[in-house]
Parts: structure tokens; sequence; C-alpha cells
């Protein structure tokens, strides 16, 4: 579970503070997904930085239960062009001196589930985007995390494949029993992803509107009038929040 | 890449033009190529060069391999902690851009006048355009790597071992094989005096018996000496960074 409370951010510079998110509040809890989602420069990434403890917040908490761990996939995937799709995947068990007898048959395993066992000897810049995002979350579930967090994990990609990547997101959610937290600026990905979608303004970085959005994750969802109904409430208010600015 | 039929091809498109330059000016200080390449070879035939093609060989490799021994991982921790950044930048500032063949005699005085103050007069003026290099290449990592790896729970030393060093290799040894050049060059100006061996002293010696074909046999062994530890440098780059060669 995390607990998100009174959670403000900001960055210094030539002595004067820039404040990026302030009194940002909410939970998500196990087996629930979150959808962040907001106009550009409104501090989703940074709000999942601090998720992820990459950033220490200003004032307020991040609260992730104990002994929780936490799987990332940041812009453009990270993955490290100077590690083979196999050596990238195996990274997370590498890092926590997992012997390597034990660690193939997992990495193996998640290389498989994502349909990468042919190119597990190719480096990132051999792939397609869409497979080098499988790779990405290979990455990050080999560890066996309790939370996901995504960082606009599908931007760069075509619309087919992205549609497809997010089905296996889904897949993920509901069969490993992760928490996915994705910061996205896609209203369609939003709405199908988050049980909870948390709608944020800019400058500072505030949360606007907060969507229960219990529909997500079931079978025919995205082509509801639901679902569309959804995304034009979201997109009212996103477009509200930039006329402001 | 070019393959090596081009590269055949353009070392035969200079022979031609030194052979038609030497035609053209019918000069002693200018031999025709041949004569060159049947001294050097002849030379080789009966080892009398090949002593000093491997002396002069070491001292560069030694040179070379002392300067990137010091100034690689400097340059990592320097790239990467903000506080010797802050603290040593300033010095790399101020010293980079003194002409570091000046300190000669200095380095003679302090090391002597055998292999010693040629290996460090070699190191030394690598060593500050391998620093500027490597600091400059582990300064524009991407954050997004190094956050990649902290959020897998990465330890300073992990950071280093798994991102700073793969991710600066191939502009390291770039430095490197540019460095090469300068470290011929610097052989030379270290081997013409103070010595009785090495490429650098046949050339200075050959010049001044007005011996121009052994002097330019001697050229010829520096060029070849530079072109080869420049190929080995290269054939490196390919083994340690095959991700930079992928098709």
């Amino acid at each position: 579970m995390i607990k998100v409370e009174d959670l403000s951010f900001c960055y210094s510079q030539k002595g004067q503070q820039h404040w990026v998110l302030k009194d940002i509040s909410f939970a998500v809890k196990t087996k629930e997904s979150c959808a962040i989602i907001g106009p550009s420069g409104c501090g989703k990434s940074s709000l999942l930085f601090l998720l992820a403890g990459l950033l220490q917040p200003v004032q307020g908490k991040v609260q992730i239960a104990e002994k929780s761990r936490c799987g990332t996939i940041l812009q453009n995937f990270g993955l490290f062009p100077w590690k083979t799709v196999y050596e990238n995947v195996a990274l997370g068990l590498v890092l926590q001196k997992v012997n390597k007898r034990e660690a193939k048959p997992q990495v193996e395993q998640i290389i498989e589930e994502m349909g990468l066992s042919a190119f597990a000897q190719y480096y990132p810049g051999q792939l397609s985007g869409g497979m080098q995002q499988r790779v990405a979350l290979a990455r990050a579930l080999v560890i066996r995390p309790d939370i996901l967090l995504m960082d606009e994990p599908l931007s760069s990609l075509d619309a087919l494949t992205r549609e497809r990547l997010q089905n296996l997101i889904l897949n993920v959610w509901q069969e490993k029993e992760v928490i996915p937290v994705v910061v996205t600026h896609s209203i369609e990905e939003a709405v199908f992803l988050g049980l909870q979608i948390i709608v944020l303004g800019s400058a500072p970085g505030r949360i606007i509107e907060r969507v229960d959005n219990k529909e997500a994750g079931q079978v025919g969802y995205r082509q509801s009038s639901l679902f569309f109904q959804r995304c034009n409430m979201l997109r009212s208010a996103l477009t509200e929040e930039c006329n402001v600015c | 890449m070019f393959a090596k039929r081009d590269i055949l091809l353009a070392a035969i498109l200079l022979l031609c033009e030194w052979e038609i330059a030497a035609l053209l000016l019918h000069s002693m200080a200018l031999p025709q190529p041949w004569e060159v390449l049947a001294d050097f070879g002849g030379k080789l035939l009966t080892g009398k060069i090949v002593d000093d093609i491997i002396i002069s060989g070491l001292r560069a490799l030694a040179g070379v391999a002392l300067g990137a021994a010091t100034a690689i991982p400097l340059g990592l921790l320097i790239g990467n902690e903000p506080l010797l950044q802050r603290r040593i930048s300033p010095f790399i500032y101020l010293l980079y851009p003194i002409p570091h063949v000046v300190l000669l005699p200095l380095v003679i005085i302090l090391f002597g006048i055998g292999n010693l103050s040629k290996i460090v007069m070699i190191a030394l003026i690598i060593f500050f355009q391998i620093l500027v290099t490597t600091r400059d290449a582990a300064k524009d990592i991407h954050q997004n790597y190094l956050y990649s790896l902290q959020t897998l729970g990465a330890t300073k030393w992990q950071l280093y071992c798994h991102v700073i060093v793969p991710a600066t290799l191939p502009k390291i040894l770039t430095a490197m094989r540019i460095s090469i050049g300068t470290a011929v060059a610097i052989l030379f100006f270290v081997e013409s005096f103070a010595t009785t061996k090495g490429l650098g002293y046949i050339i200075m010696d050959s010049w001044g018996r007005a011996n121009y074909v052994a002097l330019y046999s001697g050229i010829t062994g520096m060029a070849l000496l530079g072109f080869t530890l420049y190929l080995l440098l290269d054939r490196m780059e390919r083994y340690l960074c095959p991700w930079n060669h992928i098709e």
C-alpha cells in the first residue's frame, strides 16, 4: 500500500524556491492501480521520483508498506545500451547479489513471458520501441515487485503497440498482484489503467480532480460508453486547467 | 566503417604521391619510397632496427598506460562527485592550457635521463587530454541511467561498475586513440637527446649524418608504430564496446 500525505517538493535556484508540487495527498491500496495525469510540467515525473525515493520531499511524507519492493520504468525505458536484453533484465537480481545459477531460470522465465526469448542476446539498440518497453517491464518485474512505478512508459510508441502493451500492463497488474502507478499524459491510457485517476494541475502541481474509475481492467471497458464519458470528463478538467494557465 | 581494401588503396595512393613528388623535386632530402622501403625492410630482416622499434613501442605504451591509469579514475570521480568537481576543476582549468612539453627539463631533473623521464613526459602530456574527456563524458551521462540503477537499489560501487564506466568507455577509448598521435610525437621529442636507442634517436642521428634514406626509415618506423598502436586501440574498442558496432 502507498500513502502520500501533504507532499510538497521544490527546487532551489539562485536562492529562490520553485514549488513543483504542493500538498499532494492520496493512497493506493493493495490490488489497486493508480494513474497520474496532468499537463506538461505539472510535476508528474517529480511525484513518481518521490514515490521511488529518488527525490526527498520538502514537506509531507510518502509511506510505503514495509518490505515492499518497487520496480520502476522511467521515461525512454532507461535500458542500458551496453547490456544485452538478458543482462538488462538480470540486473535487479545481480544487484541483490542473487547467485547466477539461481537467477538464470527467473530471468529466462520473465524474458519468455515477455516473448523475448529469441532476442535475449540482442542489445537494446537492435530492438523496436515496443520490444524495448517489454525489456524494461521484464527488468522491473524480475525482482517480483509489490509496486510498479511507470513514468510515461508508452509515450514513444505507435498506437497499435501502445494498445498491446497497455493490455500487457493490465495482465501484469491482475496476474502478479502488483500495484501499478502510471504517470501518463494520455487520457485514454489513464482511464484504461487506473482504478484511481489523479489529475494534477500545474504551477505548482496540485491535485485538481480525483476520479474513482472502478471499471478499469474489466473486459470490454475500452469499448464502453462509460470509458468515453470518463475520457471526456478528464479532457474537460485538463482543458479548463490549461485555460487557467 | 571502411574496408581493409580502402586502407590498402589509400596507402598505395600515398606511396604514388610520394614517388611523384620525389621524381619532380629530385632532391636528396626526398628519396624515392622504394629506396626507403628497401632500407627499412633490410634493417627489419637483419634486426638492426627491431630493438629501436621495441624500445620506442614500450616507452610509448608505458607512457599511455601510466597517463590513462591516472587520468581515467580521476576523470570519472571528478565527473560524478560534485565536491571533487568544485575543488579540482579549477586546477585543471589552469593547468590544461599550459604547453606541458616545456616541463621537460624539470622532468629530467626529477626522474633522470633514463627511460623513466621519457615515460613520465608522455604520460604527463596525454594525462590532461584523457582526464578532460573522461570528466566531460562522466558529466554527460543521462540522469535516467543513474536513476534506473538507483531504483534497483544499487550501491555507489555498483553505479560505477554498471553505468558510469561502460557509459564513458567509448569516449575514453576515443580520447586514448587521439592521444596515441600525441604520444608518438612526444616520443620523437624525448628520444632526440640523451639516448642512443629508439626511433627518435635514429631519425636525429641520420639527420646529423645527412643519411636521408635512413632518416626516412626511422620516420617509417615511427609511422608504423603509431599506426599499430592506433590499430590496437581500435580493436580494443571493438572488443570492449560491441554495442557501439551493432548493424
